[in-house]
């Protein structure tokens, strides 16, 4: 008796098995078959060249290294040159410089230059971790192909900008 | 053995002055370049259409440059690829290593000869339809092992190898699916199975062992033509590119072509034997035959997609899994369903309009 009924309940639970499987399946189907039918709409391709107009990176994306000045030309670098020391590849040099302090009338440090050689980054973002004032941050900017690669060398702080008051505080 | 074209009216006067056995030789000559002509261009779309559809699944767009929303991408490959160097390996077996893509293409085409896309359009009609299309469809199997084992690659051998152990297996779940409609429809011949149809599509006349032996050879048919989930020949990620890596070029084209084409057979087979050939829904075109050939591509194609949406959603099987999945289920429901499908047959269940 005991034999039957292991019988039976091994034969039920092949056919049950089939269920499940056939279940499972469908249901990956049905997961597959939503995508499809959505995909017009939801898209993820860029058509690149053809969009290039309305094209927006992700927040995320790492471009380049990029020094965003305000409107009255004043960049937040201090010239502490953490970021130069963080760089594993010498990517970044600032050339700095003493000047004088128009307020307080002392002599400090002051960036001259912020030269950072694009063709050496590795865009894994330290500097920018390291930075205690938020100066430099990610550019969204890819087409960065140039014929000459004295080009790939840029100078992030603008000419004639200096450091924003109250930065140092 | 019939030719229902009717070509002897319309060939050249030279020709029709011929003996009767030139002119049937040349007839047969033209149809099958005709086929061949068809048939390697719509392989071409297929080829196109797997590639939109798998974009879709994957939320891409997929290739739409080349001629309208990319109608003439997969010509421009086929050129690319007429044009390529032919490559071998040094150690192969020359003579087998360029004969395996033809057993393949071959195979592939013969099957098409007997696949009624309309009344008329039937380039051979014989008595024994569904079995020449079984025995046609797995020689095709020899060119895979041919290839495999010629290339001199240890993954191009283990890739063959695992086609021939696939396709022994589920070549006959794939013959007893058939049977199973063949009890209902009591004849091996492609145009009376449709004439049987005329009652109701035999997936209705049949309802639960057909629903059952449909799907057996759906799964069947998509482990026969090597397509995902039981690509195990090809795996990429396991033995490169499996049985034609060490093809290029045309032979690759071949390989590819023939892939796609065995494609369209399997989905053809089961729009003859399931959903009626060429047979419109309720009859609502009788009167216009020629559109059969509409219904029939309409069904083909929608069994296709069907094949294209398992390839893009289920994960592939393991060789041990794919050997349970035919020897400890589909076998024995298969042999379970034919005993039910001959009780249904005897006791006159079927649904007959």
């Amino acid at each position: 008796m005991g034999r039957f009924t292991n019988q039976i309940l091994e034969i039920m639970s092949y056919f049950s098995e089939i269920y499940k499987g056939i279940k499972t399946l469908l249901t990956g189907m049905s997961v597959t078959g939503k995508y499809f039918l959505t995909s017009r709409k939801g898209a993820i391709t860029q058509q690149y060249p053809d969009n290039r107009d309305t094209l927006k990176m992700f927040d995320r994306f790492r471009g380049e290294v990029i020094m965003p000045h305000d409107e009255n030309n004043e960049h937040r670098c201090t010239g502490c040159q953490k970021c130069e020391i963080a760089c594993p590849n010498g990517t970044i040099e600032i050339i700095w410089d003493r000047g004088l302090d128009e307020e307080t009338g002392k002599k400090k440090k002051k960036i001259d230059k912020f030269v950072y050689h694009l063709s050496m980054c590795t865009m894994c973002g330290l500097c920018i971790d390291v930075c205690p004032t938020d100066a430099i941050k990610w550019g969204q900017n890819f087409e960065n192909s140039t014929y000459d690669r004295t080009q790939l060398t840029r100078v992030l702080n603008e000419p004639g900008s200096k450091l924003k008051p109250g930065v140092e505080d | 053995m019939n030719i229902v074209f009717g070509m002897t009216y319309i060939l050249p006067w030279p020709l029709s002055i011929a003996s009767e056995g030139t002119l049937s030789i040349v007839e047969m000559v033209v149809i099958a370049l005709v086929y061949l002509g068809i048939f390697s261009v719509a392989g071409l779309f297929l080829v196109l259409m797997e590639r939109r559809v798998a974009a879709w699944f994957q939320l891409r767009i997929g290739p739409n440059r080349v001629g309208f929303q990319g109608l003439l991408q997969t010509m421009a490959d086929a050129l690319k690829l007429v044009s390529k160097e032919l490559t071998g390996t040094v150690k192969s077996d020359k003579f087998l290593y360029n004969l395996a893509p033809y057993f393949v293409i071959v195979t592939a085409l013969m099957a098409l000869a007997v696949i009624p896309f309309t009344k008329d359009f039937h380039a051979f009609d014989i008595n024994i339809g569904i079995f020449f299309l079984i025995a046609v469809s797995s020689i095709g199997v020899i060119g895979v092992l041919l290839g495999g084992w010629s290339s001199n690659n240890k993954f191009a051998l283990i890739g063959a190898m695992r086609s021939g152990v696939q396709t022994i297996s589920y070549e006959l779940s794939i013959g007893l699916s058939l049977l199973t409609m063949i009890l209902i429809t009591g004849t091996l011949q492609l145009s009376e199975i449709i004439e049987v149809q005329k009652n109701g599509w035999l997936i209705v006349q049949g309802h639960i062992p057909a629903i059952i032996a449909f799907m057996i050879y759906m799964i069947a048919g998509t482990a026969e033509t090597n397509r995902a989930p039981f690509d195990m020949v090809e795996a990429e990620s396991e033995l490169g590119a499996g049985f034609h890596t060490e093809y290029s070029g045309m032979k690759f084209a071949y390989f590819f072509l023939a892939e796609f084409i065995n494609m369209f057979i399997i989905a053809a087979i089961a729009t003859t034997i399931f959903f009626g050939g060429w047979l419109s829904p309720f009859g609502i075109t009788e009167s216009i035959p020629w559109l059969g050939v509409f219904w029939f591509l309409l069904k083909t194609l929608v069994l296709v997609f069907l094949m294209m949406w398992f390839r893009w959603t289920f994960p592939r099987l393991r060789v041990d899994q794919l050997l349970t999945l035919e020897w400890k289920y589909l076998l024995p429901l298969n042999l379970m369903n034919i005993v039910l499908m001959a009780l249904m047959v005897w006791g006159g269940l079927l649904i007959r309009f």
